[in-house]
């Protein structure tokens, strides 16, 4: 299977020894400029303070990323169809619900409910940024980028408009990290258009394959992919950093995995 | 590649559990005869004056050996599911023709198997606060475990993903199936919702006064909330192809909105509603008036109904007849846009518009044709409503034809 070709418009990225796509760029042309740094997640300025009060990691983490890719973009927002791709969701929210639910007194906070739903990043984004567009949540543990990136792409092709795709994962608390440890709290954003523009970075070609998945070269950042599902998109992001021509397979569900080919546009 | 966006689909098999029975028979059966399904609440350790839809049985499914780590109430919910109405057969007689890797399973979820992570935090060690060796995370309080579970139970080696946006997510998978088809990526899907009880959407719709001390009421003027409930239901889709006869059914379109107002309070005018509404109908390149019948969310809480009634009232008017069958079924959360669209399909096959129950009286602030009765009525085209937190919503159309219809725009 091939699908036709899709354009990226923009990138955006937060996580550990990433503040951004601008600077990411360096340190993914080079590998050996990146250091591990603990996830700086940015406050959302665009949410209400009354919404920022409510939201957990998971949503500030996913609109970093999203409005880290915003910035390259004229698009409106508003219009602006999204795919949220994640494994776990809401790491950390997850435990104090299940805590409180062990007890005998069980009243959990309503608000940590409403937030424990998979979609709460997608539901925030639609409030903080007016979006009134189709928006979807996802997961497909391991392979949740790549399942995020068919999402969407497929969403690009179908409707002929931008998608959003932003992938993120924030690490759950002890006990749970003991039977899904996670290394970090990472966003990776991509914006997806059908057709090419005067700000595409580059065009993709999707196809399904059988080979393994690229590793990234630097060790400690290769630790990075393999320890956060939404860094498993890190090999298509290292390629568009380095605008070169060329490919990459990212992991996908067993038996197959996701090849990307990438064409730079000047 | 223009041209997309009319994109019908075949539901070439349908499969159906919820508490009103086993199988799609069992279901219809209990629809014709307005029975409902929902009981007192007595589930597990729970103490909550309410109700709510349980699936009998769960207790004595067992999961395949080789699939034995998948064990979790959600996945024993799905295989039930599964083995009814010959869904397997079919699924296996399609994976030949196209291969397996041909077809996807793509599934709606809000909770997955999180009743396993909620018994497993009553046995933490004392010591360490470790969860007890047994539960095993990925195959079970992961989102994506359900979808992981049928791929494998199927043999299935296609595009996998679950929806897990709120109460929409059993809605949203026709639409993914709807693209992946499309854009050539497989030749057919497994959609579907599977949601069970558990104790955090339980006590967390109680935490937010939205559970009913009664069976739900949908639109009535007694309303008082909603009665959670579990279920599962499976769509073989494929190609709509010119040859199908008029007694197949069609998914005609899939239309989807957010309404950026609230996490888990409906727009009150049911802006939100109204556009997934209407992106749904120009999907399907038809008018309102071809609607012959609308599944409404209709869950029975005070604003979710005031607020697509309105919608409802906007695009159709007060004379399209629609009802809610979760007085029925109960609300089955993540599960429900697959149920409610698969009784939609039934609706279509049978000709019949099921009444609402539960609803002694209709709220009079509310002006949809609601019906509280059965109606035999000759059906074509068909809407189902499903709206979630965060302010998902989609709707989906079904029908008997495939092609342009006589309205049709």
């Amino acid at each position: 299977m091939k699908m036709p070709s899709i354009f990226v418009e923009a990138v955006g990225i937060c996580g550990p020894g990433f503040t951004g796509w601008a600077a990411a760029t360096t340190c993914l042309q080079d590998e050996t400029l990146w250091k591990l740094q603990a996830t700086v997640i940015p406050m959302p300025e665009l949410l209400a303070p009354s919404e920022r009060r409510r939201i957990g990691l998971p949503v500030k983490l996913a609109i970093a990323a999203g409005c880290d890719a915003l910035k390259q973009t004229h698009l409106s927002v508003q219009s602006l169809s999204t795919v949220f791709a994640s494994s776990c969701a809401d790491g950390d929210n997850c435990h104090p619900i299940c805590e409180t639910l062990a007890l005998t007194e069980r009243l959990i906070s309503p608000t940590r409910f409403t937030n424990s739903v998979h979609n709460a990043p997608s539901g925030y984004w639609g409030i903080a940024m007016q979006a009134r567009a189709p928006s979807t949540s996802i997961c497909a543990f391991d392979a949740s980028f790549s399942a995020g990136l068919l999402e969407a792409a497929s969403q690009c092709l179908f409707n002929q408009i931008p998608v959003l795709l932003i992938a993120y994962e924030t690490p759950y608390p002890q006990p749970l990290h003991d039977k899904r440890p996670l290394l970090e709290s990472m966003s990776i954003a991509l914006l997806l258009a059908p057709q090419l523009s005067s700000s595409s970075q580059a065009k993709l070609d999707i196809s399904m394959a059988s080979k393994p998945a690229t590793a990234m070269g630097n060790v400690e950042l290769e630790k990075v992919r393999m320890g956060i599902p939404a860094a498993r998109g890190l090999p298509l992001l290292k390629l568009l950093a380095n605008k070169k021509r060329g490919a990459v397979v990212l992991e996908y569900l067993n038996p197959y995995t996701l090849q990307v080919e990438l064409d730079p546009i000047e | 590649m223009h041209g997309f966006a009319f994109y019908p689909l075949h539901l070439a098999h349908m499969s159906l559990t919820t508490c009103l029975g086993a199988g799609l028979q069992a279901n219809w059966k209990a629809i014709t005869n307005q029975h409902c399904g929902l009981k007192y609440c007595d589930f597990e350790t729970v103490r909550l004056d309410t109700w709510i839809g349980e699936v009998n049985g769960l207790e004595k499914v067992h999961l395949p050996a080789h699939l034995r780590h998948f064990d979790c109430r959600n996945n024993r919910l799905a295989q039930l599911a599964l083995e009814q109405d010959d869904f397997i057969p079919a699924v296996q007689l399609l994976a030949k023709k196209y291969g397996a890797d041909r077809v996807g399973v793509f599934l709606g979820t809000s909770t997955s198997g999180i009743l396993q992570t909620e018994v497993a935090y009553r046995q933490r060690d004392p010591h360490s606060g470790a969860l007890p060796k047994n539960f095993l995370y990925p195959y079970t309080q992961n989102t994506f475990s359900v979808a992981d579970f049928v791929r494998s139970y199927l043999g299935l080696e296609g595009p996998a993903l679950s929806v897990s946006s709120a109460c929409s997510s059993g809605a949203k998978v026709f639409g993914v199936a709807q693209r992946y088809i499309a854009c050539g990526l497989i030749d057919a899907a497994i959609v579907g919702g599977v949601d069970s009880l558990c104790l955090t959407t339980l006590y967390g719709f109680a935490s937010l006064e939205l559970t009913s001390s009664n069976p739900c009421q949908p639109f009535g003027l007694k309303r008082n909330g909603i009665s959670v409930a579990e279920a599962a239901g499976f769509v073989l889709l494929t190609k709509a192809k010119q040859e199908m006869d008029e007694e197949e059914i069609f998914l005609l379109s899939v239309g989807e909105s957010s309404d950026a107002y609230h996490m888990s309070s409906p727009h009150p005018q049911g802006q939100g509603a109204q556009l997934a509404m209407q992106k749904a109908l120009d999907g399907a390149k038809l008018s309102a008036s071809c609607i012959d019948y609308i599944n409404l969310h209709g869950t029975g809480t005070l604003s979710n109904d005031a607020s697509e009634d309105q919608a409802m009232v906007a695009l159709f008017g007060t004379t399209t007849p629609c009802s809610s069958t979760k007085g029925a079924t109960g609300h089955t959360l993540g599960a429900a846009g697959s149920i409610e669209a698969i009784i939609t399909a039934l609706c279509l096959q049978n000709d019949l518009i099921p009444g609402g129950l539960n609803t002694l009286e209709c709220d009079p602030a509310l002006q949809s044709h609601y019906l509280l009765r059965n109606q035999a009525q000759h059906l074509k085209c068909a809407m189902s409503n499903s709206f979630g937190f965060g302010g998902s919503n989609c709707s989906l159309i079904f029908s008997k034809m495939h092609g342009v219809l006589d309205k049709q725009k």
